[in-house]
């Protein structure tokens, strides 16, 4: 395959000289801009957030986290993901299954529906919720009844969370398993292996690096979400309050060090999952290549 | 991995069909965004004198809490600083028509007016109102449009502008227009503003509420800023009212009602001064007379006729506020 491609090359190779100069320059001006980009979007932003947070010293920094409400705010942070994303886990990968593996009539409309956290405002998905949890909302009065609270507390932000989060697991999956087809778990299946066993030997280990990547942005955006939770928490200090909400509120209340104390604990949280991702990568980078297909 | 998958579902299940624990010695005050540390200090007091109580806080914009209370945010009180979002609640049924009767003062434990804060040693030498429509200044508020703050700002110029001109609309007009055209920057909240004028330094005299001045000053700097109080502004209420709905639900009517009992108290009207805002305990205010310099109070009944009247003339769209800011 590879060999006439070199081939047709050669007939030009003396003319190239001029063309590869130039090429360097055109690429060192692309690196130019892309990383200039980088420092203005990225690192200046991220720097600052540092900076602010330490302004005052070490101990206004650690003290702003040991505040309790802010404690608590981490640890619903942490709740919320920890929940929402096996779930997303869970229907990311019976999503891409279906779609991948399966025909099925309806199956472009499910693609699109998935695609749907994606192109909806934050806000509106948690107005949604609103308008059916809310107490003037279409099952507001049944759940009243039963003594549910789902809105303004911990199911309300999970939702929220679930419903802006669930896109990544699958469409990380989708084009992956589309692409493997299902032959090997055909070969698996006529060897006698059980639907369970096919999925846990076979496809679970084929699709494992496009699985990972899906979890850790799953989890990045849970941890961040603002705009949809902001609608459904109700902002109860110490019970409802996020870390992102809690950064906006503490901000508000003229407590830069704190809001920005926060915000560095979720930018290091950020730049945790990027680590972790490049080590992934360094470590077994071959191997995703070979099996995660882009 | 079944295990798991179970594991995660009981847990989720759990998690999501937990009833909240409401119980009769438990509130939760829902208020307006800045108010945070005001009522930290308040809830701490109260809890030294009811031991066993607990006070839970939800802060945010007061107009979106009155939103989030009329769809099921369970708060038993609410204190709010605009009294138009305690008539929201009361238009959808959960609070009481007369609630500004249920406790004194129009059930507004404290006040506070728009007030300006200029740079260290006042180079512009703003004192009065008639200084921000001078070619030389230039004044920060933010969008009027969208920020309940720049309403009192809008509406105490207004009232000024009323009196001054006596009642000559024309020129009236002309004074708000000058006004906003003298705005290099309309931000969309009071935050945006303060950052605008404390930060990117821009503008010669922020106008904001008394009690947010305080904060200002000691977050950025008490030797970088001054105060000014104007000869006359408008009275901003600060409305507390028992969520009737909710609170007879949860049974903590009696307890919501010593809670608001209490801002009354000269222990709340002292921490509340402390705050930054005017007391109405006049033991307390003499106290702190230094602090709040005089000046003369307009209400918006007598001014404006009430708030159902200012939301139809100046706030409904092409009202007046929309003609003034159109003209710029």
């Amino acid at each position: 395959m590879a060999d006439p491609e070199i081939k047709s090359y050669e007939p030009h190779h003396e003319s190239l000289s001029a063309a590869v100069t130039e090429s360097r320059q055109v690429k060192a001006v692309l690196m130019a801009i892309a990383f200039a980009f980088l420092a203005v979007f990225l690192l200046l932003p991220l720097i600052v957030v540092f900076h602010e947070a330490l302004a005052k010293g070490i101990g206004a920094y650690t003290e702003a986290l040991s505040n309790p409400d802010t404690r608590s705010a981490i640890r619903l942070t942490l709740l919320v993901a920890v929940i929402s994303v096996p779930l997303n886990v869970i229907f990311g990968i019976s999503a891409a299954w279906a779609i991948a593996k399966f025909e099925f009539k309806g199956k472009a409309f499910l693609t699109t529906l998935i695609d749907l956290p994606f192109s909806v405002s934050p806000v509106i998905s948690g107005l949604v919720y609103v308008l059916l949890f809310g107490a003037q909302g279409l099952l507001g009065e049944w759940l009243k009844a039963h003594g549910i609270q789902i809105l303004f507390a911990v199911p309300g932000i999970v939702l929220a969370t679930v419903f802006v989060t669930f896109p990544f697991v699958a469409r990380e999956l989708i084009p992956l398993m589309q692409e493997q087809g299902n032959g090997d778990e055909e070969a698996a299946l006529s060897l006698g292996a059980n639907g369970w066993q096919t999925f846990w030997h076979v496809t679970l280990p084929n699709v494992k690096w496009g699985l990972l990547y899906g979890v850790l942005l799953c989890n990045a955006r849970a941890m961040g979400e603002f705009g949809a939770v902001s609608v459904v928490s109700g902002h109860i200090r110490g019970l409802t309050n996020t870390m992102p909400l809690h950064v906006e509120i503490l901000y508000n209340e003229y407590n830069a060090v704190g809001a920005f104390a926060v915000a560095s604990l979720l930018a290091s949280l950020a730049l945790v999952t990027l680590v972790l991702k490049t080590l992934l990568e360094m470590r077994y980078g071959a191997e995703i290549a070979a099996t995660r297909g882009h | 991995m079944k295990r798991l998958l179970l594991g995660i579902a009981t847990f989720a299940g759990l998690v999501l069909a937990s009833p909240q624990a409401w119980s009769a010695d438990r509130l939760l005050n829902a208020s307006y965004d800045v108010g945070r540390e005001l009522f930290a200090d308040i809830n701490k007091a109260f809890i030294a004198k009811h031991p066993g109580v607990t006070i839970d806080q939800s802060h945010a914009g007061a107009s979106a809490q009155a939103r989030a209370v009329a769809d099921g945010l369970g708060a038993d009180v609410v204190t709010f600083n605009q009294v138009t979002d305690v008539d929201f609640l009361v238009k959808k049924g959960l609070v009481s028509a007369d609630w500004q009767k249920d406790f004194p003062d129009n059930a507004s434990p404290f006040y506070s007016l728009p007030s300006f804060l200029v740079r260290a040693g006042n180079p512009k030498h703003i004192k009065d109102w008639s200084d921000l429509v001078r070619d030389d200044v230039q004044v920060i508020f933010p969008n009027p449009r969208t920020s309940g703050n720049a309403r009192y700002t809008y509406l105490a110029a207004t009232a000024y502008a009323k009196e001054a001109f006596k009642g000559d609309d024309a020129k009236v007009k002309e004074f708000i227009a000058k006004l906003f055209n003298n705005v290099p920057i309309f931000d969309t909240g009071g935050r945006a503003a303060t950052t605008t004028f404390v930060q990117h330094e821009i503008g010669d005299v922020l106008i904001t509420f008394e009690s947010e001045t305080r904060g200002i000053r000691k977050e950025y700097g008490d030797d970088k800023f001054e105060q000014v109080t104007p000869s006359v502004s408008l009275l901003a209420e600060f409305p507390v009212a028992i969520v009737d709905k909710v609170a007879d639900e949860h049974g903590s009517r009696d307890l919501a009602k010593t809670y608001l009992d209490f801002l009354y108290s000269p222990e709340g009207q002292d921490i509340a001064a402390r705050d930054g805002l005017r007391a109405r305990d006049a033991a307390v205010a003499a106290k702190y007379k230094a602090d709040f310099p005089d000046v003369r109070l307009l209400k918006v009944d007598e001014v404006f006729g009430g708030w159902e009247k200012v939301q139809k003339e100046h706030f409904a769209a092409g009202g007046l506020l929309d003609q003034a800011y159109g003209s710029r």
